[in-house]
């Protein structure tokens, strides 16, 4: 019984704003690597903070590992790992004296549970004396998944444990989630970076505190409703403007190297138009993105 | 009981680890005990006077002879016309000027009675005051040895300061600044230090752990506890051998009651922390909150009994207002338990109040 479940959890901090979630439910099952994806103030953080028991919700029931959220809060604490989006750890004490501390604080030993975090630990281990928070942003977030691994938590809760890495790290990371799997604790994770959606086995997109969609990666990008296309011409702002200004065009995203539009009619290509745009340009069809998918349903 | 025991050690290892913090914790006291033992005090030491002597007899040079010899005063001139006083007196060193008039000594022994003229700057009215009596008295002194006690019935007061003959003025500070620091020490200490977990985002991971949150309290407390019993030994220390101040009751009461302030001021320290989310806004409340009041109506630089009604009334909630009592009780009367059970329970009852009150505050969850 490692699995998550929310159902219709609604929570707000000001009655005259709008609510910072509502109305969300679903499930994460036993070891599922599970993705909430969303931009900054969709209620990700909100939501980790309901399931670790730090929130209330206003409404709704959610279950952790089987006991409710409200009612057995205490056993949720004992059997979850959190990591905060804030990087959490007491920047005046070493790594070691963290991991130490958090793992006594835990009831348990960092010896006992070795195994599960030698992979991340040995990266650390060279820099076991220094302070916690003379760490790189990589470091600090390894450090920081290892406390929150430490006591072997049946469900994992990552807010944003990606935020403010680089790119290098990043990847290691979901590849150090990806073992963390094998060992069967069940992961959620946050993420405002749609690239690393794919990367988990199911996703929930979530925005202004709704969850707009629930599936794996695959079928949500399957579920993308049109046929899209990726256009390059040499001036690219002037192109997305007349993009912009063309009635066949339904949407046009500028996506770095390319822009990618979908046209009102299911069948046409950019060649129906081509004439009439001022300059040269290179088109293909493309496979939609998680953020393709993302912008259409929220645009929709 | 584990888990205690490292969360103890790690919230000395802040401390220790903090420059900052140690500097606070431990200069403030010595800085404030020093200021205060000698730098601020009301007591008259080496006060400039000048003298002008018109009669230039025998009694006058042997009164003035007495000036001299006194620790509170300096003779700076003794040959001086009464134009000059007013001169001297501007350029703000001299603070007392004596006069003598012509045949002093004549009218001394043959009416049995003279007239000196004292004259002070009374720009620091205490001053001024505390001056003209330490001048009579030594004229007093005077008047007996030179005339005899005999030789005219009058009735002389004779007056005793009891605990403080030499009316000095550490015996007062003293006790005030061992509240002081140990009221303001300990409520900023631990009431920044709860509220840096919240800010540093820790108090999210304490939270979702087994670890009992009021565990958290306790673990908080005690390092603070155990350094500011470490600090009241210092002051003690410093009080006794660097201000030669007595303590003529029992140590382990001493002890007892200050162990009891530092709880009252955890207490409260918690209670801060438990209402505010940043270090700044903690920080602030605990000084301004705490310095202020507890200057003002702790007693020792002001006197509480010269205040308007309400200010008197209000005094009463001032923890340090209690233990000021009870430390001047006890340090410098020697009076024991039965003497002040009263202010000991009034410090109890609020140290339980506030405990109360803050384990009620204190939140399990962020909301």
């Amino acid at each position: 019984m490692n699995n998550v479940s929310l159902e219709s959890i609604a929570k707000s901090f000001d009655a005259s704003k709008p609510p910072a979630v509502k109305d969300v439910s679903f499930e994460v099952s036993d070891g599922e690597l599970f993705g909430l994806i969303g931009p900054d103030g969709a209620g990700k953080t909100t939501l980790f903070r309901i399931l670790t028991t730090l929130l209330l919700a206003d409404e709704g029931k959610a279950k952790v590992a089987g006991c409710d959220v409200v009612k057995d809060y205490k056993q949720i604490r004992k059997e979850v790992g959190y990591m905060p989006g804030k990087f959490s750890l007491y920047q005046d004490l070493s790594v070691e004296e963290n991991l130490n501390f958090f793992a006594t604080l835990f009831g348990t030993t960092v010896m006992e549970n070795y195994d599960l975090i030698k992979d991340i630990y040995v990266q650390l281990e060279p820099f076991k004396t220094r302070r916690a928070g003379k760490l790189s942003g990589g470091m600090k977030q390894k450090l920081a998944l290892c406390c929150a691994l430490i006591h072997r938590p049946k469900v994992l809760f990552l807010d944003e444990p990606t935020t403010g890495v680089d790119a290098v790290s990043r990847w290691e990371f979901w590849e150090m989630l990806k073992r963390l799997k094998t060992e069967g604790i069940t992961i959620l994770v946050s993420t405002p970076y749609m690239d690393e959606a794919s990367l988990c086995e199911k996703i929930a997109l979530i925005q202004e505190g709704r969850i707009m969609s629930i599936d794996t990666p695959m079928a949500i990008t399957a579920a993308f409703p049109k046929e899209l296309f990726a256009i390059k011409a040499e001036n690219m702002s002037q192109l997305l403007n007349s993009l912009r200004d063309n009635e066949l065009v339904q949407s046009v995203n500028a996506f770095g190297e390319y822009h990618h539009i979908t046209l009102v009619k299911d069948s046409g290509t950019p060649d129906a138009f081509t004439d009439r745009l001022p300059m040269a340009i290179e088109w293909k069809t493309i496979e939609p993105t998680i953020e393709d998918c993302f912008i259409h349903m929220m645009s929709a | 009981m584990k888990q205690l025991f490292i969360f103890i050690k790690k919230e000395f290892k802040h401390v220790f680890r903090d420059q900052k913090t140690l500097l606070l914790l431990f200069g403030l006291p010595i800085a404030q005990i020093l200021l205060f033992g000698f730098a601020l005090t009301n007591e008259i030491k080496d006060s400039r006077i000048v003298v002008a002597d018109y009669a230039g007899d025998g009694a006058s040079q042997q009164l003035i002879e007495r000036f001299r010899q006194n620790d509170s005063f300096v003779l700076e001139q003794s040959l001086l016309g009464a134009d000059d006083i007013d001169e001297v007196f501007k350029q703000g060193i001299v603070k007392l000027a004596v006069v003598f008039p012509e045949q002093f000594e004549k009218s001394l022994i043959h009416e049995g009675k003279a007239q000196v003229q004292l004259i002070a700057d009374a720009t620091d009215p205490n001053t001024a005051t505390t001056l003209t009596n330490y001048a009579q008295a030594i004229m007093r002194d005077f008047q007996v040895s030179y005339l005899g006690t005999a030789s005219n019935l009058q009735i002389e007061v004779v007056t005793r300061n009891f605990y403080n003959p030499e009316l000095r003025g550490t015996t007062n500070f003293v006790p005030g600044v061992m509240a002081l620091v140990l009221l303001l020490v300990c409520v900023l200490m631990t009431s920044v230090s709860i509220v840096r977990e919240k800010e540093l985002g820790t108090m999210e991971i304490l939270l979702v752990s087994p670890f009992n949150p009021l565990m958290v309290i306790l673990a908080k407390a005690v390092p603070y506890l155990i350094l500011s019993i470490i600090n009241l030994t210092v002051i003690l220390l410093l009080s006794v051998f660097l201000l030669d101040m007595p303590i003529n009751g029992s140590i382990p009461l001493l002890f007892a009651v200050s162990t009891l302030l530092i709880m009252t001021a955890l207490s409260l320290g918690l209670l801060i922390s438990n209402s505010t989310n940043s270090q700044q806004e903690a920080m602030l409340i605990s000084l301004m909150g705490m310095l202020l009041p507890t200057m003002m109506f702790t007693g020792f630089i002001f006197p509480i009994e010269n205040m308007p009604v309400p200010l008197q009334v209000l005094s009463n909630i001032i923890p340090s207002k209690w233990y000021y009592i009870i430390v001047k009780d006890v340090m410098i009367k020697g009076l024991g338990f039965a003497a002040i059970w009263k202010e000991t329970l009034i410090l109890f009852g609020m140290t339980l109040f506030l405990l109360v009150v803050s384990i009620r505050k204190f939140k399990t969850r962020l909301a």
